[in-house]
């Protein structure tokens, strides 16, 4: 299955729609639409991943990506995340690195 | 979007077998992630061709079979770049071409795809005790984000090493954890390390093994042993999959590395105890994984006519001073120190990595040297178990570098034969307490790692309950494992409700740790002792992977005053740096109050070292930046009651109670800084105890 991104940003919030399979072939287009989304002064980036079926290690090495490319100071939101993919995250620390979040009702 | 490539080799000038491909890098060794692909390189001496076999995860068959050509290939040294291969999703191994002459000390066997000796990852024992796979190599991500952590580089002289099990320290359902037995399990307990006061975690081997292959099964329960040690190494890069939450998801190397930054963040050092004496493959008859289809005369030591020498007690020794493998140990080291953050090893057998091809000791052995000196390591804790199975024993004579310690197995031994009222070792185990300047004379007490248990024998609380091993659970009919304990069982074999056997193991316990943690060197202590585990008189758990070896934490409760003793000497430890010297100490008078050590009896300033006596008292003094600081330790280990005459203080400073084993729980030790004043100059030392106490202001000041 593919990988889709659909950013969205809105004074200082970029927000990014994940979709499909996020693994080692996806990743470096995921950090390509972070660099390009963040370009400009961002105060948060919220991933929704509630359409996300997959995520690989690779993929999860893109939130670091994120933290790393935006600094200590810009929150990092993950929405959404299978409870894998939630898991997986905090056993390997990933977690450090970003915000939880359930999904919201919109 | 994609970006136009910028160098030349991004580009494929080769296609093999479907694939884009081009000479590779022959440095580094393994596999390894490049521009557009990953880059393979692998060298074996004997072989005449090589193919790399790539595999889908998981799939049986290859995906593709791509042979070397002959302009990839530089001295002995096999590489190759392939391109467009998902480094995530790929498995691989190696086909050597090569002669089957094990006379000739070769045995290369194109039938097998073998692993890669540098592989980062293992697949095919993904989770513990699951489905056996088929075993091939795999490509970790290494772009871990360890933020600002680093090696803690703590002294040596302040280190208390914890040795676990990473599976049976949170495997048994007391421990509580959400993933029990993994490396995520242990950062759980984190807290509880921290609480006890330890800063070292001393890890059994974490490299990948293979949990399955021991045939042997329990006699009683007719099921199949593991090899739940681990002593026999699969895949030396590799951190295990099975010990790892995330391993189905081959995220075990991240989850480690997890691990590490965590423990760092806590104060606690990781050392990792690592096994390059023998490998998995076993002797002739075992099988061929990887280095023996590779280039067998190199790595493993072999008889004239071909066949193993059996310097481990597993089959096989590795060749370890072979320069080729030399380069491999040291590469291997690097890794783990570099990529995993890991502050210290300690070698399994080490008497073997001294050892030349043809087995004979050497004097000067280079890859010890090698490792002594290397830059990377420079800040590793470098441990030797100083013995190996082929009677090579060297404690106080490891050639060491001034950069190894050693397992001190007479330290083990003295104390253990002088709690059980063994006549003639008070004076030895006077100088056990010095650390040992009699083997290490010219090098710092921190050359000897004390310890009384270690995982290799009885725990503690077996220690003071058994006088004979019962391994029967093992099903080799109780014949292995060590018969020369110097345990006893205080009155009673094994369980017993008398009251005064109980008492007795008790005070003896408290012996040992007080002893362990008062003397100069490196202190060790064994997961769970300090709650009092047993092994049910078991003193070779290698195998028993189940509620036998598991730390059982309900015992924290049970035995929660054996636990609050246990912080209080650490803790005791770590208040007084008359314990905890970088050189040892010495016997004459310095600046300050006293002799850096002092030797006392029933008179003060007068020991009796005569054979039936077994009494040792010591007054250890240092004076520093941080003033005055004076501890007094007397055991007792006859089964009569001594009144001893206490050294004199200087006016407004008294004696303090710090411990007294013979005291019941509750009043047995005080918390450091909070001990009571002793009235009058003597002290009664009760039969087979241990009484410490610590010089301060008579006024209530420290």
């Amino acid at each position: 299955m593919s990988f889709t991104t659909k950013v969205h940003s809105d004074d200082g919030v970029v927000t990014i729609r994940l979709t499909g399979e996020l693994d080692s072939r996806a990743a470096p287009a995921l950090n390509e639409v972070i660099v390009e989304a963040t370009a400009g002064t961002v105060r948060r980036l919220v991933l929704l991943a509630e359409e996300l079926t997959y995520m690989s290690s690779a993929g999860l090495r893109c939130l670091v990506f994120a933290h790393q490319k935006l600094g200590r100071g810009v929150d990092i939101v993950l929405v959404g995340a299978t409870p894998e993919v939630a898991e997986t995250i905090s056993l390997t620390g990933f977690d450090r690195s970003l915000v939880m979040q359930d999904p919201v009702e919109r | 979007m994609s970006r136009t490539p910028e160098r030349l080799d991004a580009f494929p000038t080769h296609h093999i077998a479907g694939f884009g491909v081009r000479a590779g890098r022959p440095l580094p060794f393994g596999a390894s992630r490049v521009p557009g692909g990953v880059n393979f390189s692998v060298y074996s001496a004997g072989a005449t061709g090589m193919t790399l076999v790539l595999y889908q995860r998981d799939a049986a068959e290859p995906l593709a079979e791509l042979d070397f050509p002959p302009e990839f290939v530089i001295g002995a040294v096999y590489s190759m770049t392939v391109f467009g291969i998902d480094a995530e999703a790929v498995e691989y191994g190696y086909r050597a071409d090569g002669p089957f002459e094990p006379e000739a000390g070769h045995r290369f066997d194109r039938r097998q795809v073998l692993l890669d000796p540098y592989a980062t990852l293992l697949h095919g024992r993904d989770s513990w005790g699951g489905q056996r796979r088929p075993l091939r190599s795999g490509i970790a991500l290494d772009d871990f984000d360890w933020e600002d952590d680093r090696q803690l580089q703590l002294p040596s002289q302040d280190l208390v090493i914890y040795e676990a099990h990473v599976r049976g320290f949170t495997r048994h359902p007391s421990a509580r954890v959400a993933e029990p037995g993994t490396f995520a399990g242990l950062v759980e307990k984190i807290p509880y390390l921290k609480e006890l006061g330890v800063n070292a975690v001393e890890l059994m081997p974490v490299f990948e093994f293979d949990e399955l292959d021991n045939d042997r099964l329990d006699p009683d329960r007719g099921e199949q042993l593991r090899n739940y040690w681990g002593y026999s190494t699969l895949g030396f890069f590799a951190p295990k999959a099975g010990l790892a939450a995330t391993g189905r998801l081959g995220m075990q190397a991240d989850e480690f590395k997890n691990m590490v930054k965590q423990l760092h963040r806590a104060g606690i050092e990781v050392i990792l105890d690592v096994v390059f004496n023998h490998t998995a493959e076993g002797n002739e008859l075992g099988p061929t994984l990887s280095f023996r289809g590779l280039d067998n005369s190199v790595y493993y030591m072999l008889t004239p006519d071909g066949y193993y020498y059996n310097f481990s007690g597993t089959g096989n020794t590795l060749n370890c001073n072979h320069p080729v493998v030399r380069g491999f140990v040291l590469d291997c080291l690097r890794h783990w120190a570099s990529q995993f953050h890991v502050d210290g090893f300690r070698f399994d057998l080490a008497a073997i990595l001294g050892r030349a091809p043809n087995g004979a000791p050497l004097a000067n052995p280079p890859l010890l040297e090698s490792l002594a000196a290397d830059p990377i390591l420079r800040d590793c804790k470098l441990i030797a178990e100083a013995w190996d199975a082929g009677g090579l024993y060297q404690v106080g004579s490891f050639p060491n570098y001034h950069r190894f310690s050693e397992w001190n197995g007479k330290f083990r031994d003295t104390v253990r034969r002088f709690v059980t009222g063994d006549e003639g070792v008070a004076g030895e185990l006077a100088t056990r307490l010095l650390g040992s300047p009699d083997l290490y004379a010219g090098r710092a007490p921190t050359a000897s790692v004390n310890f009384v248990t270690a995982h290799d024998g009885f725990t503690l609380h077996d220690l003071v309950s058994y006088n004979e091993k019962h391994n029967e659970a093992n099903g080799e009919g109780n014949r292995d494992g060590d018969n020369d304990n110097n345990s006893w069982n205080c009155g009673a074999e094994g369980d017993t409700e008398d009251e005064q056997v109980l008492a007795l193991r008790g005070r003896q316990l408290r012996n040992l740790l007080l002893l362990l943690l008062t003397s100069h060197g490196i202190p060790m202590l064994v997961a769970g002792d300090e709650f009092g585990r047993t092994q049910r008189g078991n003193n070779n758990a290698y195998c028993q992977d189940n509620d036998l070896s598991w730390v059982d934490w309900r015992l924290t409760e049970t035995n929660a005053d054996l636990l609050r003793f246990t912080k209080a000497a650490i803790a005791f430890r770590k208040a007084h740096p008359a314990l905890r010297r970088a050189s040892h100490p010495r016997g004459h008078q310095g600046s300050g109050w006293f002799p850096e050590v002092s030797w006392h009896g029933e008179r003060a300033w007068t020991p009796d070292w005569s054979p039936g006596h077994r009494l040792v008292a010591a007054m250890l003094y240092e004076h520093g930046p941080h003033g005055h600081d004076c501890v007094y330790v007397a055991a007792n280990a006859h089964w009569d009651g001594r009144e001893l005459e206490l050294p004199g203080l200087p006016d407004g400073v008294g004696w303090h109670l710090f411990a007294d084993t013979a005291l019941p729980d509750g009043n047995d030790v005080h918390q450091p800084g909070d001990e009571p004043p002793l009235t009058g100059d003597r002290i009664w030392v009760e039969p087979r105890s241990t009484v410490v106490l610590v010089a301060k202001q008579t006024d209530g000041e420290e």
